[in-house]
């Protein structure tokens, strides 16, 4: 940002700056600003009238639009959370989201890491070639994947259980982490590894008192989007846990919509708790979110 | 209850395990001799990824391949069976248009947009402020993105009160309300509109990311040159950013080829709205895996082309390590 500014100031001082010219300045800027005004209210509004339309009655909602409550009077109310949270599910499906999402997370980045340690720092055949398929993987639709998968859980008893969506979201993220992680411990100092290695520090020392402390700030930002891109799941919870108790949240909001007259109305009020986690994530993590997507799709 | 202490054990229970795994496999390796060491310890290391990746991706790929030339019992061969039904088939014929669709507007208007909203917003102070207004819809959930834009396209019988913010605002002129999702000419463009809302600020920010890298003097070299506030974006700023388009769009054709909450949320695949992976999990889940694993083959052939692209890439930047 800063960039254009200043080049646009210098050569603003070098004219002179007459207040006149200042206002011709600012004119010829407004058109700027008004696109920018109509791309930001694109982007904010739906959302808002969404959150706005959660927190009014079923009443207000099907006979007025939620900019009505711009003007008095207002008619705020919570009706739609508490009923919400009373249809049958939904409360325990918020509970299943959690449960699904830290240990698929947890699971996914140790194995990553490790992983990443032995192409980043070790020789051994096929390393090439084992990598490549990885960076080919990382590509690969899942819906390729899910026959196959499913056929293994349904022998293994595992269909249903949380188990089987750990796994799954595992198998899926490992390609990229392992990616990501291996570029970014591949790029540590080499000699810091060389001189444990010479004090007789041996590869389990070197990975846990050395290569994961320094990775800390790569697996911080991966842990955001992993955690995320579980909590946000729809097609692999629907695939492998279908209609199960199990279920998460998305799944269970995607069967309130499909289903019809079922629960419609409090549907902003599930969308609003199905994305107030996100928003939160985003909204004090900030920097890591977006570092973490500039390294994973602009890397070299 | 149960459930949550399966949790607990799993997310403290799975580090522990790999922490024994390699402090015992390392004290194993440590005592074999040192031209055995080398061989193994790597496999060591690397196996519980490599393990993943072969059971969850390698083996299903291969085993969804040919079970794509199979009857649904996985009893008989049966040719190109499946694929014939995939590409004479009106429903899946339409998946198959409305993914191209997909393909084409939603890769081209989120990168366009994104990199218009990127050097429009290079020029203003409130630049980050705008910045998180625009990237808001990227944390949320497809699932709930669609929701938000089901309210907004909500449609009420003419004469009634809309209460959907599109058909209200179009009232406002005059125009008559118009059913956006079930409409046939304006479903499938209300789907894809939806899903470059949710993802223009992803590209924003990765083109944003490299707009700040270009050098200002070949920007000011230009200005003293004459060149107008348009030329310098068409023919200097484009041109430089454009690795950064190329890999964005990349991604943006990936993830249009694999589009599937938002037309599965929004309209079910109703109305011949469905893309390839809604038609695939339909088949699946109606148990007709062989035709599934023909449009999942299907897809993946589309993709292959990106994968060698990837692969390119990839490979062309540890020459450069």
């Amino acid at each position: 940002m800063s960039v254009t500014t200043t080049t646009r100031e210098t050569t603003g001082a070098r004219a002179t700056v007459s207040t006149l010219e200042r206002l011709g300045y600012r004119l010829q800027r407004l058109p700027l600003h008004l696109v920018i005004a109509i791309f930001i209210a694109i982007w904010i509004v739906p959302t808002l009238g969404l959150i706005i339309n959660s927190f009014r009655s079923v009443q207000d909602m099907s006979s007025a639009g939620w900019w009505t409550v711009l003007f008095p009077p207002h008619g705020f109310s919570l009706a739609s959370y508490q009923q919400v949270l009373q249809t049958e599910n939904v409360a325990t499906s918020i509970v299943n989201s959690i449960l699904i999402t830290i240990p698929a997370t947890v699971i996914q980045l140790a194995i990553a890491t490790m992983g990443a340690y032995a192409f980043a720092w070790m020789k051994f055949p096929g390393k090439d070639l084992f990598f490549i398929v990885i960076v080919g993987l990382m590509v690969v639709p899942i819906q390729m994947t899910l026959i196959p998968v499913l056929q293994i859980f349904k022998a293994t008893g595992l269909a249903g259980t949380f188990i089987a969506v750990w796994l799954a979201h595992s198998g899926y993220g490992l390609p990229f982490e392992v990616f990501l992680l291996r570029n970014y411990l591949g790029g540590l100092p080499r000699e810091i590894f060389e001189s444990a290695e010479v004090d007789g520090a041996g590869h389990a020392v070197r990975f846990l008192r050395i290569a994961v402390p320094m990775t800390v700030p790569a697996i911080a930002s991966l842990t955001i989007f992993v955690f995320l891109g579980v909590w946000n799941d729809l097609l692999v919870s629907l695939t492998y846990l279908g209609s199960s108790p199990n279920r998460p949240f998305t799944v269970v909001i995607t069967q309130l919509v499909t289903s019809l007259g079922g629960g419609w109305q409090f549907l902003t009020a599930a969308a609003v708790l199905q994305m107030s986690l996100p928003l939160a994530v985003f909204i004090f993590l900030q920097r890591y979110f977006v570092r973490g997507i500039t390294s994973g799709s602009v890397k070299g | 209850m149960d459930q949550i202490i399966t949790a607990v054990v799993a997310v403290v229970g799975v580090p522990l395990v790999l922490f024994g795994y390699i402090i015992l496999g390392e004290r194993v390796i440590e005592r074999l001799p040192e031209s055995l060491q080398g061989w193994i310890r790597p496999y060591f290391w690397a196996l519980p990824a490599i393990g993943f990746a072969t059971i969850f991706m390698v083996y299903p790929l291969v085993k969804t391949v040919i079970l794509s030339f199979r009857n649904n019992a996985d009893t008989t061969w049966v040719g190109w069976d499946n694929y014939q039904y995939f590409f004479t088939f009106p429903d899946t014929l339409t998946s198959l248009r409305n993914s191209m669709l997909w393909l084409v507007f939603y890769t081209f208007f989120s990168v366009f947009l994104g990199l218009i909203i990127a050097i429009l917003l290079d020029r203003v102070r409130y630049e980050s402020l705008a910045k998180i207004a625009i990237f808001l819809p990227v944390p949320i959930s497809a699932v709930a993105a669609s929701i938000i834009w089901k309210f907004m396209f909500d449609y009420q019988a003419p004469g009634t009160v809309q209460t959907g913010t599109l058909n209200a605002l179009i009232g406002t002129v005059g125009q008559g309300p118009i059913p956006w999702l079930v409409n046939s000419t304006t479903n499938n463009a209300a789907l894809i509109f939806v899903g470059i809302w949710s993802i223009t600020g992803f590209c924003m920010v990765i083109i944003s990311a490299s707009l700040k890298s270009i050098s200002t003097e070949v920007l000011e070299a230009a200005r003293i040159d004459g060149a107008n506030e348009f030329q310098i974006v068409r023919l200097i700023v484009t041109p430089l950013l454009w690795p950064t388009i190329t890999v964005v769009g990349t991604t943006m054709i990936i993830n249009a080829l694999k589009i599937f909450d938002i037309p599965y949320v929004m309209t079910s695949g109703a109305y011949d709205t469905d893309v390839i992976a809604t038609q695939m999990f339909r088949q699946l889940a109606t148990s007709h895996y062989a035709r599934a694993a023909a449009v999942g083959v299907v897809l993946f052939v589309a993709i292959v082309p990106l994968l060698v692209v990837n692969i390119r890439r990839f490979q062309q930047q540890e020459e450069q390590r």
